[in-house]
């Protein structure tokens, strides 16, 4: 649905979006994930035709930004960091502006108007003026606007910025709940938000792509190996840490452990095994057929958070550092210098 | 030309929504209400002063009221444009609106033109809407309507061109204020620029005065209809619309 091939944004004096290049499928939602001043919103814009890019190329549902701005800019609804509201105006009136200016007109306005006062739920504002309105509901009137003459493309800048939890949550469904119809492209900082939203993400930062993958691969992928969490425990007498330890290590296909936790009568150890390797039904045996309790085996997945950090930290040192800030004191140094930039491909 | 008529359409409404266009709507109205009132009341009193001492000299509605009437609507028209004008890009740009038009399946031409078209729309509006005291004259008198359209014809063009340039300034600053005093600066300045003509008559000076606003508005105050001055208009809205399309294409450009 959307090809970008080396993307590149230069100002006077800088480079706002450095040759990034991707592509996004029809139906998907991808998180366009980066600090502030990354370049997200300049790589939005030249997709909504706002303004053309330096080099390179981007199509759209099939058009060129550049060549048939006109084309794209109708496959397109964009939501911008601040909603495009004309505070003068009431709700409803504005929606029938805004389909008129995409092109809607006669039942077929009203009834997409309809539709999107009950989609985004604005229908009790309808005839309130926008300077009236709440934050959250300009934001939903906003993302009314974006999705009124049913483009195949949404690009929704920062969607969630400045919203209550209530709030952001609402969004956040709504905006899932468009995704089968629409294509969607979101900005955020926030990254529970993409690991709740999106199939895929893209990193950027100061400009350059820096990871794109779906959610589940780049957790992956910044580990470099899987690693799991392994709760044991006994029910009576002392615990026996490091024979438990040593009993986990032997397992076939595991690289290394680690006591991450330790308590009365049990320890939690984190066990890394290479990727791919199954280890959890070996582990789980072995420890009950030492008499040990299971008391919990999960996988250790590393937040994204964490990925991001160590994918957009200007230097190493604070990436660990702050990764290991944001993990427990006792992690294992092998765990938050995980091989990652490999995935600037 | 249906996006321009959508455009345009909304612009209108919002200069109704916000007081500026009825504010400006009042003040036009009282202040030509007491001009006009002014040069009626003289005609009149010289009316009776020639009767009482026997004189009896052709006195001429049209030449005596209507005409300086309209030469000081002309005139208002540099304190009223930047007040219409200032806020057609400056406020879009602020409240981040451009992004939706400039982001929506239209030409940048037609929306220039609907917002220009609405300034003038509203400009005209608010110089019929004092014209309304002429009914007056028409009522009691018998002046003769067609210099009076044609010197009405001349404040539209005027007017328009100086909106033209208006909204061109309007696309270089986010901030209203700015817009407003640098257009009213451009305004006077092709007002004055007139003012060489008398004193010298060098190539410069003509073109100078060639230039100027109000050299091409005479011919309209006379009640002759000129298609030489008109084209003089015509051409600085071009000029002005053009220089907006620019503006907006370097905004897409550089922001």
């Amino acid at each position: 649905m959307i090809t970008v091939t080396d993307l590149t944004k230069r100002y006077a004096r800088t480079t706002a979006v450095d040759h990034i290049s991707f592509s996004v499928n029809k139906g998907d939602i991808v998180g366009f994930l980066g600090p502030n001043g990354a370049g997200k919103t300049t790589t939005m814009r030249m997709l909504t035709c706002f303004f053309p890019p330096t080099e390179g190329k981007a199509t759209v549902a099939g058009f060129d930004v550049f060549e048939q701005p006109l084309e794209v800019r109708k496959r397109i609804g964009y939501l911008p960091e601040t909603p495009p509201l004309y505070l003068e105006m009431e709700t409803i009136e504005y929606l029938r502006f805004v389909g008129r200016l995409k092109g809607l007109s006669g039942t077929h306005l009203e009834n997409r108007v309809a539709f999107v006062l009950d989609r985004c739920a604005i229908a009790d504002v309808k005839t309130r003026l926008l300077s009236k309105l709440s934050k959250g509901y300009r934001q939903r009137v906003g993302l009314a606007q974006a999705i009124i003459h049913n483009p195949d493309v949404l690009i929704l800048d920062e969607p969630t910025a400045g919203l209550d939890p209530k709030q952001i949550n609402e969004t956040r469904d709504l905006i899932k709940s468009l995704a089968g119809d629409h294509t969607i492209i979101l900005s955020t900082h926030i990254l529970p938000e993409v690991e709740q939203t999106c199939q895929s993400v893209l990193i950027i930062n100061k400009g350059k792509l820096v990871a794109t993958d779906s959610v589940h691969n780049l957790q992956a992928r910044a580990r470099g190996a899987e690693s799991m969490l392994v709760n044991v425990g006994v029910r009576s007498g002392e615990f026996p840490s490091a024979a438990v330890q040593a009993r986990l290590q032997r397992i076939p296909g595991v690289s290394g452990t680690a006591l991450k936790e330790e308590f009365q009568s049990g320890a939690i150890f984190e066990v890394e095994s290479k990727k791919g390797q199954l280890v959890r039904g070996d582990l789980a045996r072995a420890v009950v057929e030492a008499g040990w309790d299971l008391n919990e085996l999960r996988p250790s997945a590393m937040s994204l958070e964490e990925i991001f950090l160590q994918l957009t930290g200007s230097d190493a040192a604070t990436a660990s550092t702050a990764a290991a800030e944001a993990a427990p004191p006792s992690e294992p140094p092998a765990s938050t210098e995980a091989p990652a930039p490999e995935a600037n491909a | 030309m249906r996006n321009t008529w959508i455009i345009c359409r909304r612009e209108l409404s919002s200069y109704f929504a916000s007081p500026i266009a009825w504010l400006l709507l009042a003040m036009y109205s009282i202040i030509f209400g007491w001009i006009f009132w002014n040069f009626l009341a003289e005609f009149i009193k010289q009316g009776l002063d020639m009767e009482m001492m026997g004189q009896m000299q052709p006195m001429n509605v049209n030449e005596q009221v209507i005409r300086p009437l309209l030469g000081t609507c002309s005139f208002l028209g540099l304190f009223v444009i930047p007040l219409i004008s200032m806020r057609l890009f400056a406020e879009e740009k602020r409240n981040g609106t451009i992004e939706l038009l400039a982001t929506s399946p239209v030409r940048d031409v037609e929306i220039i033109l609907g917002k220009w078209f609405a300034a003038t729309l509203l400009y005209c509006w608010i110089i019929i809407f004092a014209c309304i005291n002429f009914v007056f004259l028409f009522r009691y008198g018998n002046p003769d309507w067609k210099p009076l359209l044609i010197t009405l014809l001349g404040v539209f063009l005027q007017g328009a061109a100086l909106l033209a340039i208006g909204t061109f300034i309007s696309t270089l600053t986010k901030n209203q204020i700015i817009a407003a005093a640098m257009t009213f600066g451009a305004c006077l300045l092709l007002w004055v620029f007139s003012w060489v003509s008398s004193y010298d008559s060098s190539t410069w000076a003509q073109v100078l005065s060639y230039m100027s606003v109000i050299t091409h508005f005479d011919t309209f105050d006379r009640g002759v209809l000129s298609t030489k001055d008109a084209i003089y208009y015509l051409s600085v809205i071009f000029l002005g619309l053009f220089f907006t399309a620019r503006s907006m294409e370097s905004l897409r450009w550089r922001s």
